[in-house]
């Protein structure tokens, strides 16, 4: 309760609250204000904001309704985001447990797997991911998480090993514990803070990864993507900036908004001075 | 020299790692849709059964999964890296000549972000919580989240639309032949949007990073020591706190090789630069299964020779790594 | 002779939010050339605090705020940030406790100790390098071109002191403040950096401040003593009246909590061996590249010692003299090499992993430190029930058990629903004992238990000790680097160098006429040995 009201005294963690909230209610009003599929036909092509009432944010080159798809596309955003954090913290806990509480071998061998991952640069990775299994969001999504695994691992391969020798582990085993029991029990709740934080970088990353595959058009067309729309304006830069300006602000608020909360949390649960 | 023999083990250590990944990556390959026949049949508008059976007999492409990744592997050693149905050459001449750019962009990006990281956060970190930190700080977050592409696209319009500063896309200028410094200059004219677009995601970055550091080895023991024997401020931060504050500094560098990688891709397709990134690019939309292949191969090195410099100098500048403890 | 260095009615304020208003409250008291003025007291009670104060280096938020601190006839507390740079280690002088963390661990010690010349004076390079040789020459460091060369993790914790030493005393300084120097030191080292200090002020005729928790090291080198207890001084004097007629209460409490050296009455010991370790070693391989060049540590020795029934052995070493290592291997929590280790018939060396998880409930640990031996996530209640649930009982038979367990060791049962945080040092040993006790064992290892508290709580806990041997019949193993806590509470001990017991035997046969030279170096370097020796005289 401490780290909530620790929480609420930090201004740009309280900023990055406020346009979470913003965000997710965009997403979550989507459906009521813009009843209409967001992908549809809506009006004239390559209107400017505001130039006609009915499109807050004008239309795109197909004649779309940009601020349908920006709503829609906070759905889209948060949904990959959340799936794909949760997949990659789910591989790289398991892989960063046992490496780092069984030490030796296993270690060994896991942390060969986790340096291939990340010697190959993860946008290459995805690239080939989405070239094999195609670009439906559900193979994005996962792809994503499998693409990001490598940084919670080696955070919680980190943690265990520091972990592990601490003499409230040994006590454990002094006690006749046994390991599964040991490693998912008593060390792991103590490890889990920093990972948990870190989710709000897998998460922001997770956001900017999807939004340059859609960019490049290698995402789901089928579904209003931020990204996509600033790859379509790309074809009009020169005229009708907005069509790629504004779903860019929107992606940079809300990855911002989950850096920012991400950060408020890391701050609250550590309460090392303020002068860090 | 304890320092090469340390980082040679290192080097020697990723060739396991180089070996996964490639296995991985073929075999991984062998899943896709259609391979590089197909994509050549399709370059070639089209061809019977007969046809593609004899391609295939041709590049080896009709044996088994063990025997095509043997053949690989084997080719690899002699660095042949197989040939490119999209361009019609060998890969490696392929990606011999797209290199360079992909190479002078992240050097420049690199260079920007990591000295201008530096000397804000040591900046923020001197004036913690007062307005040029939080003012830092607050820019450095927002670099972070906007999308490179966005951030590029963006550019393009205010300095090239709108300023006519900057050219809006390509290396060099192709309308007119330049030898010598003007050539150089007019590559650096090109590059100036593409380094600042791939780099200022990583000097937020590094600023974070320099800050947070800073202010650790501030507060350590030895900081108190110097302070106790009468130094002024100044001279406690450059000759004790800055070159521990470094050392995290100098790790990052190794670590964010691979994603700077992935991050070209991006902005030379935004910036349209003949550069490993968009020929990744191409070569997944078309299929040129090879290619990629090759582009995943030399990423890889470019990785791996980056860590093994960054071990060098990260072992110059602490004395506890070669001594083992 | 007049003071050198005075301060007067010193109030220095914490920041809001802190456990108390004063770090330090009204406190006064002067220290003259050439004498050492110890400053002794336990955690929190502000002694450091006082050095901070004196240095003005205070950490932020926390302010000097009422007081003078004289000093060559200036106030200190009033000079400018100029002023003091330039008294800080040419004027007063400044040692710390940690040596490693206290040097710059990415510059040579020459480099450092040269510093201290170019801040303050215009020496040109070559002087300032004579100089430094000179300097580690006095502190008799060995190799001194070496060590000037070197990195301060090449050299070892009692030379990186000395490097100290010679840093602080380069400019002749007219104070050196000493804040607890040799608290991490080992004892013979301590010994040995005690006399360094003692020698080089009387020599040079330096005022000094030593600050320190240990009486022992008050009745080795001090010239005066000053008490602190919570911020105040609550009690100074020359230093033969403070130990010897102490006035105020704490002070009494402080001298009587010292633990003695010599041994009670020995007890009638079982002729039956419940614990022998036969022929134990453990070695330690580390880098190397395929097989070669590996640094070998044979951090156990083939050793072999024998536990009575319901006896207490003491295992006595200093860092590095592999007695924790043997508790491990004792434990299983580390496999050794080689070598058997019966308990009560059962060699526990061979059992596989279950067998051994099943054998847990015959012998316990108790460990050293109170803060990190207890998972901050769970209840204390629960940490002592965790080993009986572990072993088959019932989740509300064993908090139940845990709860009669908390009595036992003198703990409110209630207490059991809160966190180990909310404990003090002392209650969390006292948690450990429980949670040990709780599975009934045969044998209980007690590694360094008492090490990491304050001196009066490290008393009670022994005291506690001591009683549930008695009513429980316990055998025990006591591992500690304090030959005067291994007087107190083990009935056999044995000495243990570079992982082999050199000697062994009754500890009043041990204590008393040591065989051994290791031994003896130990023996004679307890600090304040003879005051204690003759304390014993006129209380006993």
């Amino acid at each position: 309760m401490d780290a909530i009201r620790r929480y609420l005294r930090s201004p740009p963690a309280v900023i990055g609250l406020v346009l979470l909230v913003i965000v997710l209610a965009m997403a979550a009003s989507a459906g009521w204000l813009f009843p209409h599929d967001p992908l549809s036909l809506a009006g004239r092509p390559l209107q400017w904001p505001m130039a006609n009432p009915r499109f807050w944010f004008g239309t795109d080159n197909s004649g779309r309704d940009i601020a349908a798809q920006i709503f829609y596309g906070a759905r889209i955003s948060l949904l990959i985001g959340l799936v794909a954090t949760f997949v990659s913290i789910v591989i790289g806990i398991v892989i960063g447990a046992l490496a780092g509480y069984y030490g030796g071998r296993t270690d060994t061998v896991l942390m060969r797997l986790t340096e291939a991952f990340q010697t190959l640069p993860n946008f290459l990775l995805l690239l080939v991911l989405v070239a094999v299994f195609g670009s439906n969001i559900t193979t994005v999504t996962i792809a994503i998480g499998v693409v990001s695994w490598p940084a919670p691992a080696r955070l919680t391969r980190a943690e265990f090993l520091s972990l592990r020798n601490r003499e409230f582990v040994q006590a454990a085993r002094t006690l006749g514990m046994r390991d599964l029991r040991l490693i998912f029990g008593e060390i792991l709740p103590n490890a889990l803070p920093p990972v948990i934080v870190y989710a709000s970088v897998v998460m922001a990353v997770a956001i900017l990864l999807e939004s340059a595959l859609a960019f490049l058009r290698l995402s789901d067309p089928n579904v209003a993507s931020w990204g996509n729309l600033i790859g379509l304006g790309r074809d009009v830069l020169r005229s009708e900036w907005y069509v790629s300006a504004i779903p860019g602000i929107a992606i940079l608020v809300t990855v911002l908004a989950v850096s920012l909360v991400g950060q408020g949390l890391n701050d609250a649960f550590n309460p090392r001075l303020k002068g860090r | 020299m304890r320092i090469l023999s340390l980082a040679g083990r290192r080097l020697a250590a990723s060739v396991p790692t180089v070996l996964l990944i490639l296995i991985g990556i073929f075999l991984l390959l062998q899943f896709a849709p259609g391979d590089t026949v197909d994509a050549m049949m399709a370059q070639m508008g089209g061809g019977d059964a007969a046809t593609a059976r004899e391609l295939r007999r041709f590049y080896g492409l009709d044996l088994s999964v063990p025997a095509q990744l043997g053949n690989y592997l084997w080719r690899l050693v002699r660095f042949d890296l197989g040939f490119s149905a999209i361009y019609g050459k060998p890969v490696v001449t392929v990606i011999t000549e797209r290199l360079p750019a992909t190479l002078l962009l992240m050097i420049s990006a690199l260079s920007f972000a990591f000295f201008f990281g530096l000397v804000l956060g040591v900046v923020a970190a001197r004036r913690v919580n007062k307005w040029p930190d939080t003012l830092i700080s607050t820019l450095g977050l927002i670099f972070y989240a906007t999308p490179s592409f966005w951030f590029g696209l963006m550019a393009i319009v205010v300095f090239s639309i709108y300023l006519q500063w900057f050219p809006p896309g390509g290396l060099e200028d192709i309308t007119t032949v330049n030898t010598g410094l003007w050539r150089v200059l007019d590559i650096a004219r090109h590059l100036v949007l593409p380094t600042l677009t791939l780099g200022f995601i990583y000097l937020a970055i590094y600023l974070r990073i320099m800050r947070a550091s800073m202010l650790e080895v501030q507060n350590l023991d030895f900081v108190r020591t110097a302070r106790a024997k009468g130094l002024d401020e100044t001279r406690v931060v450059v000759r004790h706190v800055l070159r521990n504050a470094l050392l995290p500094m100098v790790t990052l560098i190794g670590l964010q090789a691979g994603t700077m990688l992935g991050g070209s891709v991006v902005v030379e397709s935004v910036f349209s630069l003949p550069g490993l990134g968009r020929l990744a690019y191409e070569s997944v939309i078309q299929r040129d299964l090879n290619t990629l292949l090759g582009i995943v191969f030399v990423s890889a090195l470019v990785v791996i020779a980056v860590n093994f410099v960054t071990d060098l100098l990260y072992a110059r500048l602490d004395p506890r790594i070669t001594s083992g403890v | 002779m007049s003071a050198i260095l005075t301060l007067e009615s010193l109030s220095v304020t914490l920041p809001p939010g802190a456990d108390r208003l004063h770090a330090l409250e009204d406190v006064s008291f002067s220290v003259k050339a050439n004498e050492i003025v110890c400053v002794v007291g336990e955690s929190g009670s502000g002694k450091s605090m006082t050095a901070n104060a004196v240095m003005r280096l205070l950490p932020t938020g926390v302010v000097l705020d009422r007081g003078r601190v004289l000093f060559e006839g200036r106030d200190l507390a009033q000079a400018d940030e100029a002023a003091m740079r330039a008294v800080r280690g040419a004027g007063i002088a400044m040692i710390f406790q940690e040596p490693m963390t206290a040097l710059n661990p990415l510059r040579t010690i020459g480099d450092q100790i040269g510093e201290m010349f170019s801040i303050h004076t215009d020496m040109d390079r070559t002087t300032i390098r004579a100089r430094v040789l000179d300097l580690l020459d006095e502190v008799r460091i060995p190799d001194p071109v070496d060590a000037a060369r070197a990195y301060p993790h090449e050299l070892s914790g009692g030379q990186r002191q000395r490097a100290m030493i010679a840093m602080a005393l380069a400019l002749d300084p007219k104070v050196l403040i000493a804040d607890e120097p040799t608290t991490a030191l080992d004892v013979t080292t301590q010994a040995q950096i005690l006399t360094l200090i003692r020698d080089l002020q009387k020599r040079k005729g330096t005022a000094v401040m030593f600050i320190t928790h240990d009486f022992g090291v008050v009745a080795e080198i001090a010239d005066r003593v000053v008490v602190m207890q919570q911020g105040r001084a609550v009690e100074q004097g020359p230093a033969e009246a403070i130990l010897n007629r102490p006035q105020h209460p704490y002070t009494r409490e402080l001298i009587a909590a010292v633990p003695r050296l010599t041994a009670p009455p020995p007890r009638k010991l079982a002729e039956a061996t419940i614990l022998a370790i036969d022929n134990v070693s453990k070695t330690y391989r580390n880098g190397g590249f395929l097989g070669r060049g590996a640094r070998v540590t044979h951090a156990v020795k083939n050793v072999s010692l024998a536990l009575p029934k319901g006896a207490t052995l003491g295992i006595v070493g200093e860092s590095g003299s592999g007695k924790s290592t043997l508790a491990r291997c004792i434990l299983r929590l580390i496999d050794p090499d080689s070598g058997a280790i019966v308990l009560d018939g059962k060699d526990l060396a061979k059992l596989s992993g279950s067998e051994m998880r099943a054998e847990t409930k015959n012998i316990q640990m108790v460990f050293q430190d109170p803060f990190a031996s207890l998972n901050p996530r769970r209840k204390a209640g629960e940490l002592v029930a965790q080993g009986l649930m572990v072993h088959g009982t019932p989740r509300a038979a064993a908090l139940a058990r845990a709860r009669e367990l908390f009595s036992l060791v003198g703990l409110d049962p209630a207490s059991a629903e809160r966190y180990p945080h909310e404990f003090s040092g002392g209650q969390r040993q006292r948690i450990g004992l429980a949670r040990a006790l709780a599975l009934e064992p045969k044998v209980l290892i007690a590694d360094e238990p008492v090490s990491a508290l304050d001196v009066s709580v490290q008393a009670q806990v022994l005291t506690l000790l001591a009683n549930l041997r008695a009513q429980l019949d316990l055998s025990i193993v006591f591992i500690t680097h304090d030959l005067r806590v291994a007087a107190q509470i083990c009935d056999l001990v044995a000495v243990m160098k570079d992982g082999e017991v050199v000697e062994t035997g009754p500890v009043a046969r041990v204590f008393g006429h040591p065989q051994h030279a290791y031994t003896r170096a130990l023996l004679a370097s307890i600090p304040g040995r003879d005051f204690i020796a003759g304390r014993q005289a006129v209380s006993a």
